[in-house]
């Protein structure tokens, strides 16, 4: 049965408030588009409606942290980063408080909302902060398994989530652990470093390739990062790929060259959205015109391995 | 802590002293703002709200929030006379690592409610206080200190008009309205600043309002007592007219001592205007 990721979302949101007072969820009058508003029909007490105001949202939701309570704040991606981006700093961050904020909408597919709506720069902009944790699950049952340990596991948390709709539970292993990534397929040629909804394409893709051996890692959780595992995997192959749906700087790509140049120098080849505003359009034309739907990235790959032999 | 009024005043000018005496030492700090809420502060700390300094994290207390964080130095100065910390502790203030960080820090510092530095955050966490006691059915008043000048951040008004929405009457937001702000305005006398017409702007967000003379300690006391535990179901604002630097004459409504301490002569001067005897 296909449940998209933003749906599981608000249905576990409301399962966890449900079984736990202490939990809140703030909304910035998206609810009907977040998923959030499963909160308020299952559990009507722990919906509160902030109105459209993100910084007075993450605001509200510290206070609320300070006397007890887990406020899950929701919005689209790049106005609860962006708009609040000093508050949930100095509010949320530097507090070390327990609120879990939550930027539905994430990268380029918003429904044809075009370069206001698109969030790609969230990974860069959450990473740089410190106490934040970050996590970016690739399904709906790994976004559940997420949910449930940061509902477990005190302190500022930053999910990353998507509005694609048609995404399946395709991971075999729906468990998730903070700070630890996941081998999906071993191999020897290239790697294949991927977070988030790009890991379920990155995925379908592999399904096209013969005559190669890929190695495919996926890292739903971006800080802290599972260091160890990528030098793992990164050590049996010539070249190292990341896809991502987010800027080329800043993300997932640049997490990873950073880390290998430090510790295992490779080659990293970076596949994301280039230094460029977009307009608006279907899911499928902002994916192909920026690399990243399952035809451009095989292309793409296709490409680097010639360069290889 | 139930102090007379004449004990309170004298609470103040002792307040000025250390407020003086710290920036001095120390050869920063924000002195003017400390200055002109130095009357509330002790009103608040020495007979308003209700707290342990013996334990800070006391569950029931009344929750305090200084929104205005660049006057820090005001609020060690306060703690430290109401017994949170040491005298000793102040000459820290502003120091690598310490309690007392330049804006108000509470992983550091445990008698602090919240943290705060970036101007207009304060109010919306005072908000989810006051959001948080009434669904936990706790009777603490939430009090929360702001500026005139950091009120044209608009998170100020963001953060009002859910208050107005959740009915909070357990928050009681304090305005300390100076007229004066770092370079913006510049002269006090003529309330420049277009913030300075606190009650209106709070009245039209749904806020019962007083507006008070920030100096007058019989006149704090009173207003203070008078809204805490009103049930009338909306938010209560004090707009405190108060004057920069109050206190040392050289100082009031002169915005270049938003944030310099004073040298030999100047401290000298000041302390001697605040009267020698306590």
């Amino acid at each position: 049965m296909l449940i998209s990721v933003r749906d599981q979302f608000g249905k576990h949101l409301a399962q966890i408030a449900k079984d736990d007072s202490r939990v809140l969820a703030l909304d910035g009058d998206l609810g009907n588009s977040t998923r959030l508003d499963s909160i308020e029909k299952e559990t009507v007490d722990s919906f509160l409606q902030m109105g459209i105001a993100e910084q007075n949202m993450v605001g509200v939701a510290a206070g609320l942290a300070s006397v007890g309570f887990q406020p899950w704040v929701c919005s689209f991606a790049t106005f609860l980063t962006k708009r609040a981006l000093d508050q949930i700093v100095v509010s949320i961050a530097q507090t070390n408080f327990d609120v879990k904020l939550v930027g539905s909408y994430s990268g380029l597919l918003t429904s044809n909302t075009g370069k206001t709506h698109h969030s790609l720069d969230d990974i860069a902009i959450m990473t740089t902060i410190p106490n934040m944790t970050v996590i970016a699950p690739a399904d709906a049952s790994e976004t559940v398994a997420a949910m449930k340990a940061m509902h477990q596991t005190a302190g500022p948390m930053y999910l990353r989530l998507t509005r694609d709709e048609t995404i399946p539970s395709f991971l075999a292993d729906a468990e998730f652990e903070i700070g630890k990534g996941k081998t999906l397929a071993e191999g020897t040629d290239i790697l294949i470093v991927s977070t988030g909804s790009t890991t379920y394409r990155v995925a379908e893709v592999i399904k096209q390739m013969e005559g190669v051996s890929i190695a495919h890692q996926h890292f739903p959780t971006l800080k802290p990062f599972d260091k160890e595992l990528l030098l793992e995997g990164a050590r049996k192959v010539q070249l190292v790929v990341t896809v991502e749906e987010h800027y080329i700087r800043g993300g997932l790509g640049s997490i990873v060259s950073e880390i290998l140049s430090e510790e295992l120098p490779k080659r990293v080849y970076r596949i994301g959205v280039p230094d460029r505003f977009l307009g608006c359009g279907t899911d499928e034309e902002l994916l192909a015109a920026n690399g990243l739907s399952v035809e451009e990235i095989r292309k793409s790959l296709s490409n680097e391995l010639i360069r290889l032999r | 802590m139930l102090q007379s009024n004449d004990q309170l005043k004298l609470t103040a000018t002792v307040l000025r002293k250390r407020i003086l005496s710290t920036a001095y030492y120390k050869k920063q700090g924000h002195v003017g703002g400390s200055l002109s809420c130095a009357d509330i502060l002790v009103s608040l700390f020495f007979h308003q709200l209700s707290i342990d300094p013996s334990n800070p994290k006391w569950e029931d207390r009344d929750r305090f929030v200084l929104s205005k964080g660049h006057t820090a130095l005001g609020l060690y100065a306060t703690l430290a006379l109401r017994g949170y910390i040491s005298e000793e502790e102040l000459k820290t203030f502003d120091q690598y690592e310490s309690r007392l960080q330049a804006h108000p820090d509470m992983t550091k510092l445990d008698a602090l409610d919240m943290s705060t530095g970036s101007l207009g955050q304060g109010l919306s966490a005072a908000v989810g206080m006051a959001i948080g006691a009434k669904r936990l059915k706790k009777d603490f008043q939430v009090y929360c200190l702001i500026g005139d000048g950091e009120s044209q951040e608009g998170q100020i008004w963001e953060a009002a008009n859910i208050a107005e929405k959740y009915k909070l009457d357990n928050l009681i937001v304090i305005l300390d309205q100076n007229g004066l702000q770092q370079y913006g305005w510049k002269n006090g006398d003529k309330r420049l600043n277009p913030e300075c017409y606190g009650r209106r702007k709070f009245e039209s967000f749904g806020f019962e309002t007083w507006e008070v003379d920030g100096h007058c300690m019989e006149d704090l006391i009173a207003v203070l007592t008078e809204v805490k535990g009103r049930q009338e179901g909306h938010p209560k604002a004090i707009i405190a007219n108060t004057t920069k630097g109050k206190g040392v004459r050289f100082m009031e409504n002169n915005y270049v001592w938003h944030s310099k301490a004073p040298n030999d002569e100047e401290y000298i001067m000041a302390l001697t205007e605040l009267g020698e005897e306590v």
